[in-house]
């Protein structure tokens, strides 16, 4: 049984049952639940969504996206080639920059400096996947996930990229993917958020990039859709906390209260709406109990949380967040989006780089295992990654080591799936011989997008929302499945 | 969701089936159709044209390609639209399968029928004139042409509500506050006719009815106290916030307010609340991350200015245009640049990170107001004081030897071409009455002295003058462009000019010289500005070539000129002396002498300091200017920057009516354009937007989009006849609002009414479309908040003023911003102010405005969306505890030591009603459980009794506060306290 159901009965039967309250709410809720299609069973039914959603059946019914905020160096990390070790310190040859334009930072890339990978490469696992030292973790589940080595995008700066991928627009205002998997699938449970956020950053880094609240914006779609931010530290959620002096029992026995006269007001007005914030009210009080047994980390075994590193009783750290993203979508959480920053390496490969591996490889790695373990890796579809890679050029000055970075670089990056039926153990596509550009079966992002979108059941042409006259989707009017990609 | 998707589709068959209309109608039945389905292959933007077919009007819809035509009217058999819709054949099928469209057998068989009536195409219908309608009863005209539409519903109307509900619904509606109790008790014992009327003038009139208008206005205009985006720097807009609120209430007319806030800067002679008013299109985020490049921060400017103006006033979604031709609206992508043109003349470049860039107005506060008002009086009082001083000091005679040096010269004739020339008891000449551009002073002494050798002018500070400096120009500055000297010696009849040698001044500005004052020259002068209002006194000794013989009765003319280009920068008191000495000393630093003197204008000193430092720490408001070299606009491939195409000129689309050839070819024209009587939008699209803060659903529900993809009106007739007696009142709001509320239609009831066995008006009519029933809907966060401070006393009436931090939970914007910008949270009375002045950061929203557009782009619809969010954030928020904690005192110290005239306070400043018998019963019962739970455990009343700034009263039983505080908590949370019904 979901973890939350179970608390739910614990909670029923001593709240509801022990005292003489009427426990009107409760009737009144499991009416309307009912007329809303929330069966009093414990499938996991989904509540809202789309008529004729999914499409097809879906082999992710979840999403935990670990987005790596500042654009993590595919050339140090995963994409290893032994000619950009070789070429270390000549220029890069004319024919691999072309026209391409690079970030003010760069300018024109002709004649920079190759820099080559700071920590050796190793072949990992079955699968002989190639994984930096930098990333010990990762390397270990190798297996189990698969690489796709050919991304590129559009966008060269922070924010237009992330906005990009998520959203499928570099501008501001379109839904995330998160929204439209609430909007499409509806909701699992109510008693937590469809879609989730959280965020970290390392200590530290010196990196300026901030959140922008859409990456995980809802856009034009309704804003129920919306990712709910979780804050870093033990509440949370926004105002889940019942005032000071005001209990649970004197809360629940006001709700019942409340709902009473609602619902006489309801036979009164005849309108529908007033249906509506009785179940709302219900909802809330429900997520009241729900959030705190969602971040009490008691029940977990001292094995799970070891596995998640030192940091995970910290709220507001990477990998306190990864515990958290599995807790949620064992409990009905749609799409989680877990966001860590401070990969904007310009002048800091050799230093703040090892902190961000430290930081991420383990939880991350501890994540898939877990899911896994539990039986959740199947139906859960786990992203890692950023918005863009790095150059395999330097940014910098070659004598001064402690400063080597490395610019922006859309042409060609590395990202790593997991779960929700991916194929295990794969590198999809590949770069060229300096990890510059995607040349074997290249991934755009609408194509990534549409693949997601594609296990979890939907058909990203058919997913629209009309705003504006237009008809939206979270692929504008691009994409194709990669299916080398699908188990 | 299911149950609101199944009303919906019950509401679609209803409007679509039961209610067939009596012919077809292209624009409503139609072009719906077609450009749902068909626009985007076959449709304006020519990029996107498939088989060269366009099927957006007749001509080319009927024109035969290769011999078939698309559409042949009357002929439906030989049309190869309907052939083409009709097929199975996927490779012939339209629209084709990758579209993933469908057409519905309806909706063939209605293009099929059109066809054969003759596919008449008619102009869209937004892109028409209004054409004033007559109401042909004597009813009220909203309730003739609602009735029209609402006959062909199986509804009917409601019975009006009772009054309790009609000045709540009212109230919300115009004040957005509640109704207090005694309003309450004064409406219902009206029995007059006009009761509701004089309700609604007293609404109209009160201030809180422009806070309430404004709150939409600043989601249309994106305000916020910060620019967004990395760094977030903070600004100060609040001004133009408090001028639209002014605006409201003086019901200064919706045309002015519009030109005003597009073009007031261009405006002849404008005033500063013109310019004020332009901080509208300056209210766009500005992007502050390094590395930007200032042109993209630039055209982004540019390009929100002309979506928003799109937006607000045209209903137009032009930012379909940045990248390519419109898929449905007939706007092209070099329409669009032609509009972005107009915006695209401002000196901003892009650069620079802060709030408050230029061009931009010093603001200040109303208490700043008041200081230099008070600082003025206090300055001409001293300077008074300080003439009459003068006075005396000179009647005492001279004291130094200075003043035997210099003699001070006694006026026998003063003249100006204008203004009145007056010698004052000190010998010193006043200027006064009409105050020219430029003025020449022609002045005559009479001296004995016998020989000259220097000439002095001393400038004079004076009461009258601008700030009590030099002259009554802007800055109390004067530019002395010609002093020209000459004598006539006694008994000759020839006079001799004088030449000088040299001269200096105590203080010369820049350039302005004083040996500009005889270089021949009119445009160059002395003057002696030093960044503030003059505010000290000054002179200027000028040395002859050669030394004058002058002698008894001799005759000195001085010629004083102000030509030069600053206006009225004319001398206002000065005082002539002469020397016998080549080197007669100047008092370099107007060293006063005499200790009174002396002390008084210290004094004026620090008070002019004082003033200056006021006048210039005032707000900065950013405004509009247009630069005077007109900057070329370009076609921008993809809607970016670097990517220029072909140069264009300003101009309005080509579907739209004509710009006439006598407005100016700038904003300024654009503006006048805007609210032309001619265009078919502007007025169409406000009333829409007034209609839909009222009744919750604009009569077009798309309020964003008055194009080919919005809605075309239920009710045309309605919009049409409130839109042209909105223009025909010239841009009446407080009219157009009054002219809404007191129809019939606006007081009916919000209950539901039985339609049919299984059938209300609710479930055939979920958003009251067609106006069966009253007005229903939950009301804003903002209301919300507003609603509990007001019913619980807290609320701090205060118009206007810099942003207020409320309470917040702790840590929101540390965490959004790594703890760059910390929350400092206000006390007191910042607490208590109406929503419409927190602090609105744009990067992390207020979170108590949970539901509200955050800011960043123009919004003109509210969201409506109901989430858990909403009952967390009212039961569980600082505010509304400490509101219902507030609202239990008044109820325990204003009423008997009895539960049922407590309870009565709450509901009626709550809900505007009293409590009936079952509510009483649940209500009195829960109230005891708590009173036990409460006595029970103390500690926990008083911590309830604890949240809030408000101090807790110790004189009130904790235990009884504490369980009636939760009373009142669960009231304000009734489905009916946040619901305007």
């Amino acid at each position: 049984m979901n973890p939350l159901q179970q608390n739910h009965l614990d909670l029923t039967r001593r709240e509801f049952f022990g005292k003489s309250a009427t426990g009107i709410g409760t009737i009144a809720l499991s009416n309307l639940l009912n007329k809303d299609g929330l069966a009093a069973d414990n499938d996991r039914k989904a509540i809202g969504g789309l008529p004729g959603l999914p499409h097809f059946e879906p082999k992710a019914k979840n999403i935990i996206y670990l987005f790596q905020n500042g654009a993590p160096t595919h050339v140090d990390l995963f994409d290893y080639k032994p000619k950009i070790q070789e070429m270390h310190g000549k220029p890069i040859p004319d024919s691999y920059v072309g026209n391409k334009r690079f970030s003010t930072m760069t300018g024109k890339a002709n004649g920079k400096l190759m820099l080559a990978p700071v920590e050796p490469f190793k072949q990992r696992g079955q699968s002989g996947a190639w994984v930096s030292d930098f990333l010990p973790h990762t390397a270990e589940i190798a297996d189990k996930i698969c690489f796709v080595k050919s991304m590129h995008t559009d966008a060269v700066n922070h924010a237009p990229a992330i906005s990009f991928l998520l959203s499928g627009g570099q501008i501001p205002g379109r839904p995330t993917l998160g929204a439209w998997m609430a909007y499409g699938l509806g909701a699992e449970t109510e008693e937590l958020p469809r879609f989730v956020v959280m965020t970290s950053v390392s200590k530290g880094t010196t990196c300026g990039q901030i959140f922008y609240d859409f990456y995980w914006g809802s856009g034009f779609l309704p804003s129920k859709h919306q990712g709910v931010l979780f804050r870093g530290s033990k509440d949370p959620v926004l105002y889940a906390k019942n005032p000071k002096g005001m209990s649970r029992e004197m809360r629940r026995d006001w709700l019942d209260s409340i709902a009473e006269i609602n619902n006489h007001k309801l036979t009164e007005f005849g309108d529908p709406e007033i249906a509506t914030r009785i179940s709302q009210y219900e909802m809330a009080f429900k997520m009241q109990a729900s959030v705190p047994e969602l971040t009490d980390f008691s029940s977990e075994s001292k094995e799970t949380l070891d596995m998640y590193g030192p940091q995970v009783n910290e709220p507001g750290t990477f990998a306190y967040n990864c515990l958290m993203a599995r807790r949620l979508v064992e409990r009905g959480t749609r799409t989680v989006q877990v966001m860590h920053a401070g990969w904007d390496q310009h002048g800091s490969v050799t230093t703040e780089l090892y902190t961000q591996c430290k930081d991420t490889d383990q939880p991350s790695a501890a994540l898939v295992k877990d899911l896994e373990q539990r039986g959740l890796l199947k139906d859960t579809l786990v992203i890692w990654g950023g918005e863009f890679g790095r150059t395999p050029f330097l940014q910098g000055n070659l004598k001064d080591r402690k400063k080597w970075g490395r610019d922006h670089h859309p042409y060609a990056y590395t990202i790593w799936m997991a779960g929700g039926g991916v194929k295990p153990g794969i590198s999809y596509g590949a770069s060229d011989d300096l990890a510059f550009s995607a040349t074997e079966n290249p991934v755009h992002v609408h194509d990534i997008q549409a693949t997601w979108l594609h296990l979890a059941g939907i058909d990203h042409e058919r997913l629209t929302y009309k705003f504006q006259g237009r008809r939206f989707r979270l692929t504008d009017v691009h994409g194709k499945v990669v299916t080398g990609l699908i188990g | 969701m299911k149950l609101k998707s199944f009303l919906y589709s019950i509401f679609a068959m209803l409007a679509c089936a039961e209610f067939s209309w009596a012919e077809i109608n292209f624009n409503r039945d139609i072009k719906p159709i077609l450009s749902e389905n068909c626009y985007f292959c076959h449709g304006p933007d020519q990029n996107k044209r498939k088989a060269k077919l366009r099927l957006d009007n007749f001509k080319d819809a009927t024109t035969a390609h290769d011999g078939v035509s698309a559409i042949v009217p009357n002929d439906p058999d030989q049309s190869e639209l309907i052939y083409r819709i009709f097929s199975d054949d996927p490779d012939e099928v339209m629209p084709p399968p990758e579209a993933k469209l469908n057409l519905t057998k309806a909706q063939k068989d209605t293009l099929k029928e059109w066809i054969s009536l003759g596919a008449k195409y008619e102009k869209h219908w937004a892109f028409i004139k209004p054409e004033k309608l007559k109401p042909l009863t004597k009813r009220h005209p909203v309730d003739e042409f609602v009735s029209k539409t609402l006959k062909d519903s199986q509804m009917g109307s409601s019975p009006q509500a009772g009054p309790e509900t009609l000045i709540r619904r009212v109230s919300l509606d115009l004040n957005g506050l509640p109704p207090s109790p005694e309003e309450i008790k004064n409406f219902i014992k009206d029995d007059s006719a006009e009761a509701y009327d004089k309700l609604v003038d007293r609404l109209l009139n009160s201030q809180a009815y422009g806070e309430k208008m404004t709150w939409d206005w600043l989601d249309a205009a994106r305000y916020a106290d910060s620019n967004g985006y990395q760094g977030d720097s903070e600004r100060t807009m609040w001004p133009w916030r408090d001028w639209v609120i002014k605006a409201f209430n003086e019901n200064l007319s919706f045309d002015k307010f519009t030109v005003w806030q597009i073009a007031g800067d261009l405006l002849p002679d404008s005033t500063f609340e013109q310019k004020l008013a332009t901080g509208f299109l300056r209210n766009h985020p500005i992007n502050g991350e390094g590395g930007r490049i200032n042109e993209e921060n630039r055209v982004d400017y540019v390009m929100d200015m002309t979506e928003t103006t799109g937006t607000v006033w045209l209903g137009l979604t032009l930012n379909c245009c940045r990248c390519h031709d419109h898929k449905f609206d007939p706007i092209t992508q070099k329409e669009y640049y032609q509009m972005s043109a107009y915006f695209n003349q401002t000196p901003i470049d892009g650069g620079g990170r802060s709030g408050q860039q230029a061009p931009n107005l010093t603001v200040p506060t109303q208490e700043q107001i008041a200081e230099i008002d008070e600082k003025t009086q206090e300055i001409q009082t001293i300077s008074q004081r300080i003439k009459e001083r003068e006075i005396d000091v000179l009647k005492e005679g001279p004291k130094l030897p200075d003043d035997q040096i210099w003699k001070v010269l006694i006026p026998s004739e003063t003249n100006a071409k204008v203004q009145k020339l007056t010698v004052q008891k000190d010998q010193s000449i006043l200027a006064s009455g009409q105050n020219p551009k430029n003025d020449t002073y022609k002045i005559k002494v009479k001296t004995d002295i016998a020989e000259i050798g220097s000439l002095k002018i001393e400038a004079l500070m004076d009461p009258s003058m601008t700030g009590g400096g030099l002259a009554r120009s802007d800055s109390g500055n004067f530019v002395l462009t010609g002093f020209e000297v000459s004598i006539t010696r006694e008994g000759s009849k020839e006079s001799e000019p004088l030449k000088f040698a040299s001269s200096e001044a105590t203080f010369e500005q820049g350039s302005h010289k004083i040996s500009a004052s005889y270089d021949g020259n009119p445009a160059t002068g002395w003057a002696v500005h030093e960044g503030r209002t003059v505010d000290r006194e000054h002179e200027g000794v000028f040395r002859l070539k050669d030394k004058a013989a002058a002698g008894k009765g001799t005759v000195i003319q001085f010629i004083l000129r102000h030509d030069s280009p600053h206006a009225s920068h004319n001398l206002g008191r000065f005082r002539l002396s002469a020397s016998e000495k080549s080197d007669a000393p100047i008092n370099k630093d107007k060293k006063i002498i005499d200790a009174q003197l002396a002390e008084l204008t210290k004094k004026r000193k620090e008070l002019n300091d004082r003033l200056n430092k006021l006048k210039g720490s005032g707000p900065k408001v950013m405004i509009m200017e247009d630069r005077d070299k007109p900057r070329q606009t370009y076609i921008l491939d993809k809607g970016s920057y670097e990517k220029r195409g072909e140069e264009v000129n300003m101009g309005t689309p080509v579907a739209l009516p004509e710009m006439p050839d006598n407005f100016p070819k700038n904003r300024l024209g654009l503006a006048k354009w805007i609210v032309s009587p001619e265009n078919p939008l502007t007025s169409r699209v406000i009333v829409n937007r007034f209609w839909q803060q009222i009744f919750g659903v604009g009569l077009v529900k798309t309020s964003e989009d008055f194009g080919t993809q919005g809605e075309t009106p239920m009710n045309q007739e309605l919009l049409d006849y409130l839109a042209t007696t909105f223009v025909e009142s010239g841009w009446n709001v407080k009219n157009l609002m009054r002219l809404i509320v007191t129809s019939d239609t606006y007081k009916q009831t919000s209950k539901a009414t039985k339609v049919s066995e299984n059938e209300t008006n609710y479930s055939l009519d979920p958003e009251n479309r067609f106006l069966s029933r009253g007005p229903r809907f939950r009301m804003p966060s903002w209301m919300l908040r507003d609603n509990a401070l007001a019913a619980s006393g807290l609320l701090v009436p205060k118009i206007g003023g810099s942003p207020v931090n409320t309470y917040q939970p702790e840590g929101v914007w540390e965490e959004a911003s790594f703890g760059k910008k910390r929350y400092s949270r206000d006390n007191g009375e910042k607490l208590y102010r109406r929503g419409l002045y927190t602090f609105w950061r744009r990067i992390i929203a207020p979170p108590a405005f949970f539901d509200n557009s955050n800011r960043q782009t123009c919004t003109v619809k509210p969201f409506r969306t109901n989430t858990p969010m909403h009952a967390l954030y009212m039961l569980n928020d600082v505010t509304f505890v400490e509101a219902s904690r507030s609202l239990a005192e008044m109820a325990m110290t204003t009423t008997d030591n009895n539960d049922l005239d407590r309870l009565e306070l709450i509901f009626r400043r709550l809900l505007a009603r009293s409590p009936i018998a079952t509510e009483q019963e649940i209500l009195f019962k829960a109230l005891n459980r708590s009173r036990e739970a409460f006595k029970k455990d103390p500690g926990s009343a008083a911590a309830l009794l604890s949240v809030g700034e408000k101090p807790m009263n110790d004189k009130l039983d904790p235990v009884e506060h504490a369980a009636w505080t939760a009373t009142s908590l669960a009231v304000m949370n009734l489905d009916e306290a946040v619901t305007k019904q």
